[in-house]
């Protein structure tokens, strides 16, 4: 388990340097992205027309945050990650296209981004889930606001982060998957469990 | 021991006894109803928050111990700056014990009503309540039936209130089972342990599981639900029943799923069980989970306007 600081923007050479299990903090700029975000992008990206934002070397993170705007400014109050199992529809086109190098949320992601990230060079840094005052003490500032049009949990926001973490590599670019590593020793253990209750 | 925030609740209390020349309780119960949804959702009851830290320094996996880490650095900063210590508020769930001579019993649904209301604005909590129909969110966490309110009546003149704000994560792990009355203990153990295994990292591990045993199939999701507001360190009084609590616990923390199901020896931070009796066809097995974020609070109320505050230590 190994800790690494990454600033963006991230190169794909020291994405394919990270192993399951490594522990990463990210200082830079992430971009907050849901399903209609993703979707939103994908289009885009089909009719070749620039996102507002380059997210090459980036860091996504599957987020609604409540954020509340003061004299002009918007403060991130909470900011902790959705589930991101919703996004693996999109997400090994979303790495291809667009050249994220973090995909950050709670819970993993499957197969089919497991492959992506392989393929295209990103990793899967999974987030404490519920830890939002953690995730909003880590974000400096918000940077912007983008397709606000999708809802204040869907939009774009872009965010100036500094040691946003722990991040837990859950999936790297070697094809590992730790989720699917627990889910196979849970699997294993299942048996052992019923015998010690005798059921 | 009457500590700084009785003394203030006192003076506030003469005010509207002398101020106005009545008590007016139902002003209070809103208060501090309020009052126990900031607690709630801000600072976590000491009997979890030294089991995290138990957990904590107990758990083997270097993985497992940075997410209890993680979450202990977010209960601490939670505290500190007063603020939800997840973005997911819950469902507004109160449990009453209200005594048979307290007074205001009519005015407590309202209250609680009200006190929502602010708590969403004052805290501020999410809003989370959307109606089936028009899948419209009300913005001010009320609704149809919303918030919940569980009644109980007791003996006496006292108002016992709880407030149980309940996460959307956790609740979705939630499972009835019917099973076989042939199957008894053995069967409820295996539906334990089942459950824990379907919900994975799903909940936020270190989960709290209620269990309920028993009565039919909604007394048992009740008493599981209910057994969730039992501090973690107090076993059931039933050496039988404490004994099955101890076995579930160590078994599920067998499971190797771990603090947000990254792995590791902390599945679960307690399994509190209680149980009603049966009718001799039936078995109703529910089991309700709860996340590392377990919020409740409670304070009890006395006729004389004084408010005594039973899970958190009030500064
Ligand atoms: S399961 Fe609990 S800790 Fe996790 S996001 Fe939901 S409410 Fe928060």
């Amino acid at each position: 388990m190994a800790v690494y600081k990454l600033k963006t923007p991230i190169s794909e050479e020291d994405v394919r340097k990270l192993k399951v299990n490594d522990v990463i903090y990210i200082t830079g700029t992430m971009v907050t992205a849901r399903d209609s975000a993703h979707k939103r992008a994908l289009e885009f990206f089909k009719e070749e027309k620039p996102l507002p934002i380059d997210l090459q070397g980036l860091a996504v993170f599957h987020c609604g945050p409540i954020v509340r705007k003061e004299d002009e400014k918007w403060t991130v109050i909470a900011a902790g990650p959705t589930t991101s199992t919703r996004m693996d529809i999109f997400e090994d086109e979303f790495i291809k296209a667009f050249k994220v190098r973090v995909v950050i949320g709670k819970g993993g992601m499957g197969k089919r981004t497991t492959e992506g990230m392989k393929k295209y060079g990103a990793v899967y840094g999974a987030f404490t889930g519920g830890a939002a005052v953690l995730a909003a003490k880590a974000i400096k500032n918000v940077e912007g606001v983008e397709w606000f049009d999708l809802g204040m949990p869907e939009a774009l926001w872009i965010l100036d982060v500094e040691e946003f973490g722990p991040l837990i590599v859950a999936i790297d670019t070697h094809g590992n998957n730790l989720f699917e590593n627990v889910q196979k020793e849970v699997e294993g253990n299942k048996q052992k469990i019923y015998e010690r209750l005798g059921v | 021991m009457i500590d700084a925030k009785a003394i203030r609740v006192i003076v506030f209390n003469c005010y509207l006894l002398y101020g106005r020349g009545v008590l007016v309780i139902k002003n209070i119960i809103e208060n501090v109803a309020v009052e126990l949804l900031r607690q709630a959702v801000t600072k976590l009851p000491p009997d979890v928050k030294e089991a995290l830290q138990r957990a904590h320094r107990e758990e083997e996996s270097e993985v497992g111990k940075t997410q209890l880490e993680a979450i202990l650095n977010n209960v601490e900063l939670a505290e500190k700056t007063s603020t939800p210590m997840c973005q997911d508020t819950g469902v507004i769930i109160f449990y009453v014990k209200a005594g048979a001579q307290a007074k205001d019993l009519d005015k407590i649904k309202e209250a609680i009503i009200n006190a929502t209301r602010r708590a969403t604005k004052e805290v501020p909590l999410r809003p989370n309540s959307v109606g089936i129909f028009t899948r419209k969110n009300t913005g001010d966490n009320t609704g149809r039936y919303i918030p919940y309110i569980n009644w109980d009546v007791i003996s006496g003149d006292t108002i016992e209130l709880t407030a149980f704000p309940k996460g959307g994560g956790s609740e979705n792990i939630c499972q009835l089972g019917m099973i076989r009355p042939g199957d008894g203990l053995n069967g409820l153990k295996k539906f334990v342990v089942d459950t824990m295994l379907k919900a994975g990292g799903k909940a936020c591990p270190p989960n709290i599981l209620g269990v309920g045993v028993g009565g039919g199939a909604d007394i048992a999701m009740k008493i599981a639900k209910a057994a969730l507001l039992r501090p973690i360190n107090q076993p059931n009084p039933d050496p039988k029943v404490a004994k099955l609590e101890k076995e579930l616990y160590e078994a599920l923390n067998m499971t190797g799923i771990g603090p947000m199901g990254l792995g590791g020896k902390f599945t679960v931070l307690g399994v509190n069980v209680d149980y009603a009796n049966r009718h001799p066809a039936s078995y109703p097995v529910a089991v309700a989970g709860q996340c590392w974020a377990a919020r409740r609070a409670s304070a009890r109320i006395h006729l004389d306007g004084t408010v005594e505050y039973l899970t958190h230590k009030v500064r």
